[in-house]
C-alpha cells in the first residue's frame, strides 16, 4: 500500500475517532452541563463522519486500487494526491475549530477562516477528481 | 474496469467535484456572508455527495469488483446494471431539479421513486453475483 494512501485511511481513522467523541458530546448535553459550543457540533459531527472518514477512506483505497495511469505514474500524479491530502485536512482542521465559534458568534473573526476552510476542502475535491480522472479506464 | 464502472464512476467524480462546491459555497457562507438563499443548495449537496458520489461509487465499484458468472457473458445480465445506473442518475437529477425550482418541487418524489427502482433493478442484477470465487 503506498505511503499517500495509508495516510489518507489513518487520518480517516483519527477522524472516525473524532467524531464519535463529538457524538458523544451532542449526546451528553442532554444529560450534563457542557459549554456552549457542544450544541452547535451537528455539522462538524456529520462531515467528520461524511468527509473525514468516508471521503479519505475513499480516496486512500482508490489511490491505491484503481488501475494504473501508467508505468512511469502508476498512481497519477502523486504531487496532485498528496495536495489533495493537506488541503482537503487543513480545511476539515479549520472547519472543526472554526464553525462552532462561529455559529455562536463569538469570534466573528474567524468567519474567513472559516471560508478559507470552504475554498481549501473544495479545491481538494476536485483535485481527487482530476487525478482520477485518467486512471478511470478499461485498459 | 468494464466501461459499465467507467462510465458509472466518472459520474461520481463528477458528483463529487460539483457537490463539494455546493457544500464549499454555503460554509463559505457561513464565514462570511454571501447571500442567504445559498442555503437552498444544502438538499442537493447531500443528494449529490451521498447518492450521486458514495453510493453510486460502491455500486459503480461492486459491479467491478463482485465475482463474475461463470458463462459466456461474465458480467450476467449487463442490460439491467446499464439500466439501474441510468435511472439512478436519472433520479438524482430529478431530486435536484425538483429541489432547485420552486414549481417543480414534485420531481422531488419522482426522483425518489425513479431511484428506488434503481436499487431494485441493481439488486436483482448483482443478486446471483454474490457468491464465493468460482462458484
Amino acid at each position: 500500500m503506498p505511503r499517500l494512501a495509508r495516510w489518507f485511511i489513518k487520518a480517516g481513522l483519527l477522524y472516525f475517532a473524532l467524531a464519535v467523541v463529538a457524538g458523544v458530546l451532542i449526546q451528553a448535553r442532554t444529560e450534563i452541563d457542557l459549554p456552549s459550543w457542544a450544541g452547535t457540533l451537528n455539522p462538524v459531527y456529520v462531515h467528520l463522519l461524511t468527509v473525514g472518514w468516508i471521503t479519505q477512506l475513499i480516496f486512500g483505497v482508490a489511490y491505491w486500487m484503481f488501475p494504473k495511469f501508467s508505468k512511469e505514474h502508476p498512481r497519477g500524479s502523486e504531487k496532485l494526491g498528496w495536495a489533495t491530502f493537506i488541503l482537503l485536512n487543513i480545511g476539515l482542521i479549520l472547519r472543526i475549530i472554526c464553525e462552532p465559534r462561529v455559529a455562536l458568534r463569538s469570534e466573528p473573526d474567524l468567519g474567513w477562516l472559516l471560508a478559507a476552510s470552504a475554498v481549501l476542502q473544495t479545491v481538494a475535491g476536485w483535485l481527487f477528481v482530476l487525478n482520477t480522472w485518467l486512471r478511470v479506464k478499461e485498459r | 474496469m468494464p466501461r459499465l464502472t467507467l462510465w458509472t464512476l466518472r459520474a461520481a467524480l463528477l458528483y463529487l467535484g460539483i457537490g463539494f462546491t455546493l457544500g464549499g459555497l454555503m460554509l463559505f457562507n457561513k464565514g462570511v456572508a454571501l447571500d442567504p438563499s445559498l442555503w437552498r443548495l444544502w438538499p442537493i449537496h447531500i443528494e449529490l455527495t451521498l447518492i450521486g458520489w458514495t453510493m453510486q461509487l460502491a455500486l459503480s465499484v461492486a459491479f467491478w469488483i463482485l465475482p463474475r458468472l461463470r458463462r459466456m457473458e461474465r458480467y450476467g445480465n449487463s442490460a439491467l446494471a446499464w439500466i439501474a445506473f441510468v435511472l439512478l442518475n436519472g433520479g438524482v437529477l430529478l431530486v435536484a431539479a425538483g429541489e432547485w425550482f420552486d414549481e417543480l418541487s414534485r420531481l422531488v418524489l419522482v426522483g425518489r421513486g425513479v431511484e428506488l427502482v434503481a436499487v431494485i433493478a441493481f439488486a436483482v442484477y448483482i443478486w446471483p453475483r454474490i457468491k464465493t470465487f468460482g462458484a
